[in-house]
């Protein structure tokens, strides 16, 4: 027991000094919380094995989101950008929830790539609104209404994305263990028992379905403030592909594992895009291959495994 | 006087088969009732009408006297009306205990985000039920890893959970060793009359329908071919000959 949480202690201390032992990883692990977000949305939907390959439209509408409300109340404080960003991810989440709910595996899948899709095609065919291909600016909003250099500001933006993943991780983790979550986990298993409990599945299905558009929201609004620019590509299948590929790393349905996933996958795609040129999705594609083959359980079944095998050892040794 | 369920002309046709025909039934409050008769003959559909799962062609279900034919299951279900099914319906993933407090949490409605289910107050009130049943022991162990017959009470403990007025079971000992017939039914009675549930099951094992039930329905294509009590049922010739003789 003891191993098994001083190794994630260290791990997050040694995140909380990046900005000053490393300040040049510090977007980048910045960017790479803000996928482990969006990704835990993912993760909460395989707890009832289901799988969205159109999850980045929560991560697009919130960045987009927070790219109105600065360009029609410039000079907003973050809270508000992040408040209206999120606001418009879980009202989406919401109306779209209330159609895809009652679909189920592939259709739900697809569903959601659907509108994923159609958000894009909205994105880059209204350009007088959205900024078409090239995008929206989110200029630096305040900080508690203090206008911050970019060190700074970007400084804080590491450390909210810290604390978001943290708290959201944390809150996530007890929401699937909570009745709700335990309700909404029962879809993989058996949604004629539910029904016989009493429950619409689908509703049952829309409440963590929303908790999922909630989360890649939040992803999708500090990955927009911190790049100061959104586009189409953020809505685009391949972002949502990505992310049900950092959930399969991480471990599929392990929260903890979508951050480590997501932090993993964002190092190794920086630096082999840097020194492996146009083959750094080889690299990746392998390394999910491995994953899938070797280790179903992901990066979080791999430590899980090695802590058991300590534990096992030590229990001997006694 | 309303009676507890109530079936006023049921019809369901399935292509050529006729699965209900003109099914006329009251079932009282505190009264046990066995259901049998020889495969397909319509058993199962009954109770997939009368808790919403079928809809019939023609004909009308009431509990306590309100019209629940176009009721959804969920809804039947909140009225309390609870189904056991012949093939255990549990969640496979979440052990005996999680089972019912899921059951629990949907009765309650518990919808405290981060408390888990786990340290919920229903707990005591699930391991005494698993009590009842005499599956302490299974509290803990995943449903998957259960034998028939512990899964088979799980899965009435689960219906249970609910707090039912009716409680619906299809074949609540079927799967389970002969051995073990006795036994489980034992428990089960007990564990009804704990929570003063009326209950209605389908049963093939004459010796459980003679000793458990206090009133017997024979059913045959579809029809109710007669009803009365165990020992007026079962020593008719028509039932010998036609349920008795087949099971045999």
């Amino acid at each position: 027991m003891f191993i098994r949480i001083t190794i994630p202690t260290l791990l997050l201390m040694v995140l909380a000094l990046v900005p000053f032992v490393a300040p040049g990883m510090q977007v980048l692990l910045t960017l790479a919380l803000a996928k482990g977000i969006a990704v835990m949305g993912i993760t909460v939907l395989l707890r009832s094995g289901q799988v969205s390959f159109g999850h980045a439209l929560y991560f697009a509408i919130a960045a987009y989101g927070g790219a109105f409300t600065l360009m029609l109340m410039p000079g907003a404080d973050l809270i508000v950008v992040f408040v209206f960003g999120i606001i418009a991810a879980v009202l989406s989440g919401i109306i779209v929830g209330l159609f895809v709910a009652r679909y189920r595996f592939i259709f739900f899948a697809m569903l959601n790539l659907a509108f994923s899709m159609i958000f894009w095609s909205i994105l880059e065919k209204f350009y007088h609104y959205t900024g078409g291909a090239d995008g929206m600016r989110l200029p630096r909003p305040t900080v508690m209404w203090i206008e911050l250099e970019r060190g700074a500001y970007e400084l804080v933006m590491f450390y909210l994305a810290l604390a978001l993943a943290l708290g959201l991780g944390w809150f996530s983790m007890r929401w699937l263990d909570s009745p709700t979550g335990q309700l909404f986990r029962t879809i993989k298993t058996n949604e004629t028992r539910l029904q016989y409990l009493g429950m619409s599945p689908q509703r049952v299905m829309l409440t963590g379905y929303v908790l999922s558009a909630l989360l890649c929201g939040v992803g999708g609004i500090i990955m927009g403030l911190v790049q100061g620019v959104v586009t189409p590509e953020y809505a685009f299948w391949v972002r949502s592909g990505e992310m049900v590929f950092i959930a399969v790393l991480g471990g599929a349905g392990s929260v903890p594992g979508a951050l480590v996933g997501a932090a993993i996958y964002e190092i190794v795609r920086t630096y082999a895009s840097a020194f492996a040129g146009d083959i750094w999705q080889l690299v990746l594609g392998t390394f999910l291959l491995i994953i899938i083959l070797f280790a179903p359980g992901g990066i979080a079944g791999i430590y899980s495994g090695v802590m058991d095998r300590i534990a096992g050892k030590k229990e001997e040794g006694e | 006087m309303t009676h507890l369920l109530e079936t006023k002309g049921l019809e369901i046709r399935f292509g050529g088969v006729v699965a209900a025909d003109n099914i006329t039934l009251q079932i009282d409050a505190g009264k046990n009732l066995a259901i049998i008769g020889p495969n397909g003959a319509g058993k199962t559909t009954f109770l997939n009408i009368c808790t919403g799962w079928l809809k019939p062609a023609s004909g009308k279900v009431y509990f306590e006297g309100r019209d629940v034919t176009p009721l959804s299951p969920r809804a039947i279900t909140r009225l309390g009306v609870a189904r056991a099914f012949q093939i255990p319906q549990l969640f496979t993933e979440h052990t005996a205990l999680e089972n019912l407090l899921i059951a629990t949490a949907a009765r309650d409605r518990l919808r405290n985000p981060i408390r888990a289910l786990k340290d919920t107050r229903q707990r005591a009130e699930m391991m005494h039920l698993l009590d009842m049943i005499n599956c302490t022991d299974a509290a803990h162990q995943q449903v998957d890893e259960l034998s028939e017959g512990q899964r088979k009470l799980i899965d009435i403990a689960v219906a249970l959970a609910l707090r039912p007025k009716l409680l619906l079971m299809d074949e609540p000992t079927s799967g389970v060793a002969s051995s073990e017939k006795f036994d489980v039914m034992e428990i089960l009675v007990k564990a009804l009359a704990e929570a003063e549930v009326t209950a209605v099951f389908v049963e093939h094992d004459m010796g459980i329908v003679e000793r458990y039930a206090d009133e017997v329905a024979v059913w045959n294509m579809g029809k109710i071919e007669l009803r009365g009590t165990p020992q007026e049922v079962l020593e008719h010739p028509d039932v010998i000959r036609d349920v008795i003789g087949e099971v045999a």
